[in-house]
């Protein structure tokens, strides 16, 4: 995956947690628990969903890497580089 | 054949939590032993009419985009949109006491201001009350601290009156206790009564249940109707296996069961000690549906939900008769705001009923005394509101009896124990329960229980154990 996709793959999981959102407007810098409200429930089911879908496992010290969608695909990149992107 | 978790019961607990775990692949069963899901709110056809059991209204609506909200976190962990639900928020209701009404909507700051002039000189009281239930941690699974909600409720507000107005709502939409509430269960239901709201969905239980069904089949969740439990086998405290009525054995990791605390304990062989420890649910109601030949609100029923006393003090409790006529429910669930207006008008009377007493009679005197107190219900209301008799097309009675009958939950207790299990844990390891006896109440209450057990129980623990090994 291209850092792009990794980003895309991140924007399809919070679409399917929080359908409600509009994520068109998701701020790359910004936390995500500020922006969409997001609590430690929903950071599990990031979490369970990047399990899922890329049989990625993230330890429970490395939540804190998933904090913002820049720091996301900063912490993900390198550990998805070599899947394909799946929706 | 074995599956990762066995549910009992396929009510909104049961089904949320079969829907949090097939979500991320587990292999998921739901037993159901009635032959129709959703529990104690559930629904039941008679001449053609689709009625709902326990649904008056859903309480802690809030509009989309509110997210923190125990529907906004609903919504959330079961991936819908707010949307789906179909929700149409109420109009007005009312509690109604001798010489006293407050009225109030979804919206917090409308109680506040009829406080304000109904009772002046307890406003300031009342302030502080909120001030209190809005810092308070209602949703802390840790069990040890009890409060009695009257302490609170008598160290704020002096006004007799008005604390029994306050807690006539929140007994009857879910206290399983007689008298006094906890107060986090206080809290829980003050928030979702009156600071959240009241709303129905656009076709009622069945149109919420199909959506619930549908997801959990959708994301590959077994469900298996008329499945009867006959016991949950368990050697030295660990579960073994769930053996069914027809004599079928099945093996699961864990079981989440949401037949009741008491009940799910009496299913466990050998028999575990602890039961005696629990208190059986003793609260049950009677219910009257009344089909009318116009819509309530051109009769002079123009309010959502009223909650009334006829007496100046109100007592929730086990009625000494059959069923207590002096304070009661009154539903109206035409007066929501619904798209297209319905096309049959409905009242719905619930009032405080005695288990015991219904259960020991014979088939035609419990006949006959259905309709009898039906009407002494009717009669009561007429303290406060015009008669509908002549508009009256079609009428359907249950008692605690029948939610028995249908739920097997005991005494027809609607709101399980007294004695809530927060953590869900059970003395037989893997075994858990979610639903009314793990305390969460409501509607909403009842669906994020099942989603925490199944997060708590299931999920967060495997996450953990995974994230360990490596």
């Amino acid at each position: 995956m291209t850092r792009e996709q990794v980003r895309q793959a991140i924007l399809n999981i919070i679409s399917d947690i929080a359908p409600d959102e509009d994520l068109a407007s998701i701020k790359d810098e910004e936390k995500l628990r500020d922006q969409f409200d997001l609590d430690s429930m929903d950071f599990l089911d990031i979490v369970m969903e990047l399990r899922k879908r890329f049989n990625l496992e993230v330890p429970e010290k490395d939540y804190q890497e998933l904090v913002s969608m820049a720091s996301s695909v900063e912490y993900l990149f390198p550990r998805l580089k070599d899947n394909e992107l799946v929706s | 054949m074995k599956y990762d978790v066995i549910i009992l019961g396929a009510g909104l607990s049961g089904l949320a939590a079969g829907i949090r775990l097939a979500l991320f692949d587990k292999k998921v069963l739901i037993l159901e032993k009635h032959v129709e899901v959703g529990g104690l709110n559930s629904f039941y056809t008679r001449k053609q009419r689709t009625f709902d059991v326990g649904l008056h209204a859903m309480t802690n609506y809030t509009p989309k985009g509110v997210r923190t909200s125990p529907l906004g976190k609903l919504l959330k962990q079961l991936r819908f949109r707010h949307d789906e639900f179909r929700l149409c928020p109420q109009e007005m209701s009312e509690i109604r006491f001798p010489g006293k009404a407050l009225r109030f909507t979804n919206e917090f700051e409308f109680l506040e201001q009829e406080i304000a002039e109904q009772f002046p000189s307890q406003i300031d009281g009342f302030r502080k009350l909120v001030a209190r239930i809005r810092e308070f941690d209602e949703l802390n699974l840790d069990d040890s601290q009890r409060i009695p909600s009257r302490e609170v409720l008598e160290a704020c507000l002096t006004d007799p009156v008005l604390i029994d107005m306050l807690y006539c709502p929140l007994m009857y939409y879910g206290s399983a206790s007689e008298g006094d509430m906890d107060f986090y269960q206080f809290v829980i239901m003050f928030k979702s009564i009156f600071m959240e709201g009241f709303a129905k969905p656009v076709g009622g239980m069945p149109y919420i249940l199909k959506l619930l069904v549908d997801k959990y089949q959708g994301l590959g969740g077994e469900l298996r109707m008329g499945a009867g439990v006959e016991a949950i086998e368990h050697k030295d405290g660990a579960l073994q296996s769930v053996h069914l009525e027809n004599g079928e054995t099945l093996t699961a990791d864990k079981v989440i069961s949401s037949a009741g605390a008491i009940e799910t304990l009496r299913l466990c062989r050998p028999a575990v000690i602890e039961e005696s420890n629990l208190e059986t649910g003793q609260m049950s109601f009677m219910e009257s549906i009344f089909v009318l030949d116009r819509l309530p609100k051109e009769i002079g029923y123009d309010k959502s939900i009223v909650f009334y006393s006829t007496e100046p003090r109100f007592k929730y409790r086990v009625p000494s008769g059959l069923t207590d006529v002096t304070s009661g429910v009154l539903c109206c669930p035409n007066n929501f705001q619904y798209p297209e207006p319905s096309s049959e008008g409905v009242i719905r009377l619930t009032n405080q009923a005695n288990f015991g007493l219904w259960d020991g009679m014979t088939r035609s005197d419990y006949r006959a005394a259905k309709k009898e107190y039906r009407e002494r219900g009717v009669n009561a209301l007429l303290t406060y509101f015009p008669d509908f008799s002549d508009h009256i097309i079609y009428i359907d009675s249950f008692t605690p009896k029948t939610i028995f009958k249908y739920t097997g939950h005991l005494n027809g207790a609607v709101y399980g124990s007294p004695t809530k299990i927060k953590s869900g844990r059970t003395p037989v390891k893997n075994l858990f329960i979610c639903g009314t006896d793990q305390g969460f109440l409501g509607i909403i209450g009842a669906t994020l229980s099942g989603i925490s057990m199944a997060n708590l129980h299931i999920l967060q623990a495997e996450a953990k154990s995974e994230t360990g090994r490596n």
